[in-house]
């Protein structure tokens, strides 16, 4: 077993991007990412980390550079936040097409305007279909675990794609958690060394990113779809190799108590441990109430989703982003379409809250759910979507 | 026995799309672009090879007897060395199927 240690969690996050023994950290400091790149900065300059930390001048060279040492087989790592990922939009896309096995930390924050540097899911909702593996983590251990998960999964020549770990910005990245730390040796276990499935080498040269005609484009997309779907094998076999070395094992769907769940809570990342307070305490009055929290984004977890869900009744979805003049919540959307065809579907009640850093407390959940009660019983319309709280 | 584009399958695409055989674009035929074709005025051409320098795409090569013509497989009748031409030997020809 590993050290425990008090740590904030971006600290925490930086080193096991050192565990993981990076070759190339190129990345711009943008709140709240930048204790992460900053202690990276610091453990270079320390000689504690051998790697190269390029200090770009803006997140589209920083996701340039990552494309770059990638293809040379270099193991690389960035970090960004709203309006960097947004600069960055374009080569975001481009290195899930050519399959380079990137490693992101996307410390989720608003995206302007009106201008905000706090937390919710707006900044990675916006490049939802950009193609790469994306994870969510609720805790600082999860953090720190999916970091070697994230390197461990991006590299394996069966998948060979870039993995965005999403951490709640300032709820997961400003806070002080205990964190156990892995035995080297048991990265070392974990993690083998990168051999990339192709490679920019004199000796050897491919031509990477070439452009593809109309005759050949849809082959070209149908082959990277199915990439990400088959990457889902290598993320249920490195989770279940990561429980039985280090003891926590993860899975694409988290439970807890669904046990005659009639309704059923579900969030992505920090929002997690808040409901799980309010399961409790709704748990505690009688109310048959269940939590589900997706921790893997993409590829979907369509089976793991059906099975946790089935004998639920209502669905109470948390979101935090809007589809502006859309069906509410991008979260809630891809519910309603994974269970479209199930027999008996829930309904399902759409939240939206938490935006730009604001705290949504257990007593808040408790309330969603009363007024889900009221819905469910006819004393109030039912809404595909609230946003919670807002002043009218 | 090598598949063209049409033939090929998403399973045959390799991974990330790489191109593993080097200056492979060479068997890429841009003259099926073109429709306007380069003709040669020899009374008037000065054998300069300004032509020859302009063509952006290394369309244009030197004859035998050191006058200049158009490699149909990839001239895309851009009409540039018409336009730069010293002498203006070069006329831009209505292609016709």
């Amino acid at each position: 077993m590993g050290k425990r240690v008090g740590i904030e969690v971006s600290l925490a996050a930086a080193e096991a991007v050192k565990m993981a023994d990076v070759d190339v950290v190129a990345a711009y400091p943008i709140t709240p990412q930048t204790h992460i790149v900053e202690h990276l900065s610091e453990l270079v300059a320390d000689g504690e980390l051998d790697a190269e930390f390029i200090p770009v001048e803006s997140e589209h060279s920083a996701m340039s550079v990552c494309c770059g040492s990638s293809a040379v087989g270099a193991r690389t790592f960035t970090c960004t936040s709203s309006q960097g990922l947004a600069l960055m939009n374009e080569i975001v896309f481009i290195a899930a097409s050519l399959r380079l096995p990137i490693v992101m930390i996307l410390a989720n924050r608003s995206l302007s305007g009106p201008l905000s540097i706090w937390n919710d899911h707006t900044d990675v909702m916006s490049i939802r279909d950009c193609g790469w593996i994306q994870v969510f983590a609720e805790n600082g251990q999860e953090v720190f675990d999916h970091v070697l998960f994230a390197f461990r999964v991006a590299e394996d020549p069966e998948v060979s794609l870039p993995v965005m770990l999403n951490i709640d910005g300032f709820i997961l990245t400003h806070m002080i958690e205990p964190v156990e730390f892995w035995e080297e040796e048991t990265v070392k276990k974990y993690l083998p060394e990168f051999r990339p499935v192709n490679r920019l080498h004199p000796d050897h040269p491919v031509t990477m990113g070439a452009f593809g005609m109309p005759i050949i484009f849809t082959e070209t997309k149908k082959a990277q779809n199915e990439a990400l779907l088959n990457s889902k094998n290598v993320i249920l076999k490195a989770w279940k190799e990561m429980g039985d070395l280090v003891g926590r094992y993860y899975h694409p769907v988290e439970t807890n108590r669904l046990e005659g769940a009639e309704t059923v809570f579900l969030t992505m990342g920090s929002f997690g441990e808040t409901v799980s307070i309010a399961v409790d305490e709704l748990r505690a009055q009688g109310k048959p109430v269940g939590q589900v929290r997706l921790r893997l984004w993409r590829p979907f977890p369509f089976e793991e989703l059906r099975e946790a869900v089935k004998g639920a009744k209502r669905i109470i979805v948390i979101d935090r982003a809007i589809s502006y003049g859309g069906p509410g919540g991008p979260v809630a959307s891809e519910i309603r379409a994974a269970l479209y065809h199930e027999s008996n579907t829930p309904v399902i009640t759409n939240f939206l809250c938490g935006f730009a850093g604001r705290d949504v407390t257990p007593d808040d959940y408790i309330k969603m759910y009363e007024q889900t009660e009221k819905m469910a019983q006819g004393k109030v319309k039912q809404e595909d979507y609230i946003i919670y709280g807002v002043r009218e | 026995m090598v598949k063209s584009e049409e033939e090929l399958t998403w399973r045959d695409l390799k991974v990330g799309c790489v191109i593993t055989e080097p200056g492979n674009a060479s068997v890429y035929r841009t003259g099926d672009w073109r429709s306007l074709r380069p003709v040669w005025d020899k009374n008037k051409c000065i054998k300069c090879g300004v032509c020859y320098l302009f063509c952006p795409d290394m369309a244009i090569q030197k004859t035998a007897e050191g006058y200049f013509e158009a490699n149909l497989y990839y001239c895309k009748g851009c009409g540039i060395c018409a336009q730069e031409c010293v002498t203006r030997c070069i006329t831009m020809v209505e292609e016709e199927e």
